[in-house]
């Protein structure tokens, strides 16, 4: 693996980072009231007595947040705890009603686990889990609608939220990003979050700290708080730890501090200093008892689980006989990966992913659709490659078919069968070519038997033309050779 | 554990409540005899004993995943002292 090292003139430094992501959970209502989760309605349409905070309202536990978590331990390789329990985090702020946010501390529902990250250059790390649990979400703060008000939306107050926190085990931005898409990809599977960062339906905490190579413990970490793409994720851990490089290099110390990534300049400035941090006065929960699950419930909810990317990437190599690149390609996203397994149905893996992955995704790019709007049905891909690969259409005609199955959406037998685009594999039909396009270019001929023989690759053409492309390429070449020869 | 005066304002704060200055030596020392009296639980040998997070012994009950509320943000907002287009308004706040 690429180690990524700042070197300055006297040392060289390594990176220690971190991540905490918020990921929304997907249910219908809200983790403690029976107010919908729907993104996007008019303000404060989705706020129940409970979301706002009124006195005497009571929470009650959403069976399906508990669930959702489960399943994200199970994928996570995590151990689910059987015990835990939800604590107040009291804190003042305008779009916590509340006043304190239920979440967990001490007794989280999921505790260790680890997920495969794949990098670049083909190699793979393991990346610790340090635990995960369910909390609510805040409502929303507008700042920029009235330059001395601040407008409140308590739509999203008391959504779901899983807080999945890592071991502080990335050396890299790079491992920090592909953690984030491997990360996403898994959710998506589980169908458990949506995992859009642009929505704020995943948002990511990053701690940064850096150490001269070679040296044991950690050294004062930042945070940057709401960084929302990869790309930001990875340009912050960069930016940050050259912050903390230079200040190091000059004499200087690194203060704990919480501070805002700038997505414009890629800078990061302070936001909030230690000595102001947030006492948070965590305590259990009163209104809620302690949250105990048997292992009958976990074990139906194992039942329930789909092959993860990992899973399936390895049987994509195995059985399909895909590169592990093409496999992490089709795997990250799972409807992709459905697409492509019953594209290969009875075809040849490793052809139909070359498909897929070319000239397909170029079709869909260029007709702006999503997977799901392809004109193409997925075994037509499959039939393409076998119509290709037992030698009835060439590979030049086989784009062509593709072009009208992506107009049509007919099936590529019937579009050859209709369009005359067989090959002709008829050595009669072929050598009647030949000796019609020997006969109208006596010059070239007489050129070539007299020992150019580049001119081979002109008398291919001329034969494919005169064929419409249906001659089979192999048989004009050898024809050819023999009757010029 | 005595209660000082900086601690007696730094509740306040995190409370958001004023207590006026001829106040706070007052409170300090309420605090401290309250926080008296719960210490004598200290007595009590507690060895090896779990902490009792409830008395209430109930198991948690769950509710189904079932939108059956909200859709009332006239009500929601009926006690918020501004509101503008639907939104709660309060002065402006950034961190």
């Amino acid at each position: 693996m690429a180690e990524y090292i700042i070197e300055t003139k006297d040392n060289k430094w390594e990176v220690i980072c971190g991540l905490e992501i918020h990921c929304q959970i997907i249910s219908k209502s809200k983790m403690f009231s029976g107010a919908s989760t729907v993104f996007g309605a008019d303000a404060n349409e989705h706020v129940s007595f409970v979301d706002a905070g009124m006195p005497g309202m009571l929470p009650v536990l959403n069976e399906r947040c508990v669930h959702q978590a489960v399943k994200t331990g199970l994928g996570l390789n995590a151990k689910i705890n059987r015990y835990s329990q939800f604590s107040r985090k009291n804190y003042f702020y305008a779009d916590l009603p509340q006043g304190y946010q239920i979440t967990q501390f001490q007794y989280p529902i999921v505790g260790e686990g680890k997920v495969i990250i794949n990098l670049e250059d083909g190699t793979s790390k393991e990346i610790g889990i340090e635990r995960m649990h369910i909390e609510q979400d805040a409502g929303k703060s507008i700042h920029d609608i009235d330059p001395k008000k601040t407008f409140i939306d308590l739509n999203r107050a008391g959504v779901g939220l899983m807080e999945i926190v890592t071991k502080p085990d990335f050396r890299s931005p790079e491992e920090a990003g592909a953690f984030l898409k491997k990360l996403r990809s898994i959710l998506r599977y589980l169908e458990t979050c949506d995992g859009n960062m642009d929505e704020g339906s995943m948002r990511c905490d990053v701690n940064v700290s850096v150490r001269k190579v070679g040296e044991e413990g950690y050294r004062t970490r930042c945070e940057m708080k709401n960084v929302n793409s990869v790309k930001f994720v990875m340009s912050a851990i960069e930016n940050e730890a050259r912050r903390h490089v230079e200040v190091y290099e000059n004499g200087g110390k690194i203060e704990q501090e919480t501070r805002q990534f700038d997505p414009l300049t890629g800078q990061t400035k302070v936001m909030r200093k230690k000595e102001f941090a947030h006492d948070y006065r965590y305590f259990p929960e009163p209104d809620l008892p302690p949250l105990v699950l048997t292992d009958e419930y976990i074990e139906d909810i194992r039942k329930e689980m789909v092959e993860l990317p990992d899973a399936k990437k390895a049987r994509f190599i195995k059985e399909m006989g895909l590169t592990p690149y093409d496999a992490d390609v089709l795997c990250e996203n799972k409807e992709v990966a459905a697409f492509f397994e019953k594209a290969a149905k009875g075809s040849d893996g490793k052809k139909v992913a070359n498909w897929i992955m070319g000239d397909f995704f170029a079709m869909l790019k260029a007709r702006h659709l999503d997977l799901e709007q392809s004109p193409i049905k997925p075994e037509y891909i499959g039939k393409l490659v076998n119509l290709i690969n037992s030698g009835v259409i060439s590979g030049n005609i086989g784009k062509e078919v593709f072009q009208i199955m992506a107009d049509t959406g007919d099936e590529p037998e019937k579009i050859v069968e209709e369009k005359g685009l067989k090959q002709v594999t008829d050595t009669g039909a072929i050598e009647a070519i030949i000796d019609q396009v020997i006969a109208d270019n006596p010059d070239n001929t007489a050129a070539y038997r007299a020992g150019k023989t580049a001119l081979m690759g002109w008398f291919v053409g001329q034969v494919m033309k005169a064929s419409k492309g249906k001659a089979n390429p192999g048989m004009v070449n050898q024809l050819l050779s023999k009757k010029l020869g | 554990m005595a209660i000082d005066t900086e601690t007696v304002k730094r509740v306040a704060f995190l409370s958001r409540l004023k207590v006026d200055d001829d106040k706070i030596v007052e409170t300090e020392q309420e605090f401290n005899k309250i926080l008296g009296w719960v210490e004598q639980l200290n007595e009590v040998n507690t060895d090896n004993i779990e902490p009792l997070v409830s008395v209430n012994q109930t198991n948690l009950e769950c509710r189904d995943d079932v939108v059956n509320d909200g859709e009332k943000a006239e009500a929601v907002l009926s006690n918020a002292p501004m509101q503008e287009f639907g939104y709660f308004v309060v002065p402006k706040v950034v961190e």
